[in-house]
């Protein structure tokens, strides 16, 4: 049975980041859940980022006994956060496990964490990626136990004489049950259950440590004893208010910004009833009938990755410079490792104001015409020199190959094009607007197209 | 909202977007030059408070700071417990004349030592342990304003302090050039062409546009007759606080401006360095005062200044300073009502962690500012126990 071409590119832009002309007519002629499912078995393996090396980030007590002075110390740690960060997205401009890459990048915001070891946020990241379809009980021990998120939580400083809640509220408020199911009481509680978690300084890797651990009983969630932190989770876990959290959030990513209560509830049941298992609350989304209505079809807004990634693919722009990269990341509002705070970036609406909006509609005569974008020398890096500088014209220097675009693309309309860029169609009267201008050629359409306002919509 | 609600705000708003907003401002006689207006300027990095305003008669001030500390010759009283870095001297004119306040050991409880987290809770006046998305100041558009331009922020791009959950303010740095970017034939058309909106995504990415459009056609409009003449130093920082004189005086409806200088971070070799940047600040403010009040603009003006934390008293073995907790703020206006000094400084002995105790909470300026000079009577500061700081 042949897939609609609508719903190739849908199932592609949301499980992936889209897909051009060419290759969703080929899977045109492959039936529906055999798409899906060749995503998904392309996405059960996958490659971990490996370029930051766990000896090459001295501490800043070692960089201080090496002679290496402050300035040097942070401006390593920058290059390093910026290679970490290139290697990713680097990585989402030409993986072919687009499905775990976009849930990778839904832990990524959960579990939003932001230190200044690119270590440890490689390893978070890759712990993302390991459990990405796996059991959400299991990605949480692992999140709560690893070294990037007990430094940003303070969880070093949680000690038995001196408890510090911040990780035991954020992961209550932010990464399990949500506001308004626990008490300030499960939080002081719960702060003195994850004491002694901490980071081994040797190895670097999570450690507990019993002497500055809570020994004494404590009451959670209505329930006494002698907890641990595993304890903790374990009563989260078995709290369904996790599995809609959970749900509710997956929803939004996959499916509608706008959500439906009843699916929801649903779906956490199901979650719920199969021991959080990740990858089939997914399937379980895709394979509903709801996900192709066309309510849903267009109805999001791309986050700046997803902008970034998608054109990138789309249009197979090859970046010469690496900065580029990184500014346009900085420029549209999520630059990833750098999530603003541990709630993660909003997202949705949140991500447009006039001069992200304004960026969007200039970027793909930028980035697919070879143009030029004043952009601010200065590094808006807290921890960088900081120094304002003046602004300098730059060069994107990205390649584009138009004749094999041009070539894929002949034999199709402006408003067919239209279909195959846009999520939604524009209005008629804007159609009507951009077809009266009768010296458009082809090239000059498909820029004109991804620069309207439609293609931030996913 | 409801969907009732929705279409009715959309198709009221849609219809008034009908007439470009340049041509509805000509005829409006609104007296926008009387309104008040509120420029922030945001010290970024962590601004040394202490060697900004120096506790110049406490041994422990010169004690802790055997290397970067002001010495005598380098600073000017103000009374007999602080004194004025020289590098500010500039304006020294308008804390005598009643026209300047300094507020010390500002902070808020449990301070957060990062920059950003810190830097997000004075943007949101969240509680340290509580994450909000949206700014003071979007707060304050979304409570008393009609349009995004009502705020302006002088940057490529917007700051949180200025996005609120309907209206997220303007930034742009050259008006010129974005004024050419939203007039092109291409602009225009789709513009002109959506006169539906949907209240999805869809619509909301148009709405933004075209409020965009309209805002900076209107402002280049009224901005373009104005020819500001004032003499202002050679930097980057004093040419947009001339740019945002020049549309004060263009009688455009902002209440709101929005500008940062980068650099405090000071953690290395501080001295020079930070009295280049103090000095850099105080004469293009002084500048911006005088031109100010050349139009008779200084009494509607209020202009606030604050970092995101201040530095720790010790100075650290690389002749800086790391992140520390309370600092002062600053502000200028003609219509001062508490003016020059307005509290006692913080204990240099009494420390958290080697860090200044606050006092007074910022939050309570701004709540000061929102009511009495923004005349919002919306609860925008969420904390009920946050009493107002009497300043304007």
């Amino acid at each position: 049975m042949k897939t609609q071409l609508k719903h190739v590119f849908h199932i592609h832009n949301r499980l992936g980041f889209g897909i051009n002309y060419i290759e969703a007519k080929e899977l045109q002629q492959v039936p529906l859940n055999k798409i899906i499912n060749t995503l998904i078995t392309e996405s059960s393996i996958g490659q971990y980022i490996t370029s930051i090396k766990k000896d090459e980030i001295p501490s800043k007590k070692e960089a201080t006994q090496d002679g290496i002075s402050k300035k040097d110390f942070n401006k390593l740690i920058n290059d390093k956060l910026d290679d970490l960060n290139l290697s990713w997205i680097k990585m989402l401009l030409t993986t072919k496990n687009v499905l775990l890459e976009k849930q990778t990048l839904f832990w990524h915001n959960h579990f939003a964490c932001r230190v200044r070891n690119p270590y440890f946020m490689q390893e978070l990241n890759n712990t993302h990626r390991k459990f990405a379809f796996g059991s959400f009980r299991d990605l949480l021990i692992e999140v709560s136990k690893s070294p990037a998120m007990i430094t940003y939580l303070n969880n070093l400083q949680n000690k038995k004489e001196h408890p510090n809640e911040n990780f035991a509220r954020e992961v209550m408020e932010l990464f399990t049950l949500g506001r308004g199911n626990y008490t300030e009481q499960d939080i002081k509680e719960a702060a003195r259950a994850f004491t002694g978690w901490s980071i081994d300084k040797d190895t670097q890797e999570f450690i507990f440590r019993e002497k500055i651990h809570d020994n004494e009983s404590k009451t959670i969630f209505g329930q006494t004893g002698n907890f641990k932190g595993e304890d903790v989770i374990n009563m989260i876990i078995s709290n369904k208010k996790t599995a809609y959290y959970i749900a509710r959030k997956m929803y939004k990513y996959y499916v509608n910004e706008l959500v439906n209560e009843k699916r929801v509830n649903e779906l956490a049941d199901f979650y719920y009833q199969n021991q959080y298992n990740t990858g089939a609350l997914l399937k379980k989304i895709i394979s509903s009938p709801w996900f192709f209505d066309d309510e849903n079809i267009g109805s999001n807004i791309k986050s700046p990755i997803e902008y970034i990634v998608n054109i990138s693919r789309t249009f197979n722009i090859k970046f010469n410079k690496e900065n580029v990269l990184i500014n346009l990341q900085r420029n549209l509002g999520m630059f990833l490792f750098n999530p603003p705070n541990v709630a993660g970036w909003p997202g949705g609406k949140n991500f447009i104001d006039s001069s992200t909006l304004l960026l969007r509609m200039k970027l793909p005569s930028l980035v697919l015409n070879n143009g030029i974008m004043e952009t601010d020398k200065e590094t808006d890096d807290p921890d960088g020199p900081g120094n304002g500088k003046p602004t300098e014209n730059k060069k994107f220097e990205t390649e584009v190959v138009w004749s094999k675009i041009l070539e894929e693309h002949k034999e199709l309309e402006l408003e067919q094009l239209m279909q195959c860029l846009l999520a939604k169609m524009p209005t008629p009267s804007v159609i009507q607007k951009i077809k009266q201008n009768e010296k458009i050629n082809t090239k000059e359409a498909m820029i004109k197209i991804v620069s309207l306002p439609e293609y931030s919509l996913v | 909202m409801k969907r009732r609600d929705f279409i009715k705000t959309t198709s009221l708003a849609s219809a008034s977007l009908l007439i470009p907003d340049f041509l509805k401002a000509l005829g409006n006689t609104k007296p926008a030059l009387n309104e008040k207006k509120l420029v922030v300027i945001q010290l970024s990095g962590g601004n040394d408070w202490l060697n900004t305003f120096i506790p110049y008669t406490n041994d422990t001030y010169y004690k802790l700071r055997k290397k970067i500390a002001i010495d005598k010759n380098n600073l000017t009283p103000l009374d007999n417990t602080l004194a004025i870095n020289n590098s500010l001297i500039s304006l020294k004119p308008f804390f005598d004349s009643g026209e300047m306040s300094v507020v010390n050991a500002v902070g808020y409880p449990n301070p957060d030592r990062s920059h950003f987290r810190s830097m997000d809770i004075w943007h949101t006046a969240s509680k340290s342990n509580e994450i909000i998305t949206t700014g003071w100041l979007g707060q304050f558009l979304d409570a008393n304003c009609t349009s995004s331009r009502e705020a302006i922020e002088v940057d490529d791009y917007l700051s949180l302090a200025l996005k609120g959950e309907k209206y997220k303010g303007l930034a742009f740095k050259n008006l010129d050039q974005l004024y050419k970017e939203v007039n092109t034939p291409f602009f225009n058309d789709i513009v002109s062409a959506n006169s539906m909106l949907n209240e999805g995504n869809q619509g909301y990415l148009y709405k933004t546009l075209i409020d965009a459009e309209s805002n900076i056609k209107y402002i280049y409009e009224k901005n373009k007759v104005i020819q500001n003449n004032a003499n202002y130093p050679n930097n980057n920082f004093a040419k947009q606080l001339k740019n945002i004189a020049s549309l004060i005086q263009s009688n455009i409806d902002t209440k709101i401006y929005y500008i940062s200088i980068a650099g405090f971070d000071t953690h290395v070799q501080q001295l020079n360095n930070h009295n280049k940047l103090l000095q850099n600040y105080a004469e293009s403010v002084s500048a911006f005062i005088n031109d100010l009040k050349q139009n008779n603009l200084f009494n509607n003006t209020l202009i606030f200044t604050f970092s995101e934390f201040g530095r720790r008293v010790e100075e650290n073995a690389s002749q800086g300073t790391d992140h520390g907790t309370a600092g002062n703020v600053i502000l200028f206006s003609g219509a001062l009502k508490q003016k020059g000094l307005l509290n006692t400084l913080p204990s240099l002995t009494d420390l958290d962690n080697g860090d200044l105790k606050f006092s007074i909470d910022f939050r309570s300026i701004y709540k000061n500012i929102l009511q009495n000079w923004l005349q919002t009577t919306k609860e925008i500061i969420g904390d009920r126990s946050i009493k107002t700081f009497e300043i304007v």
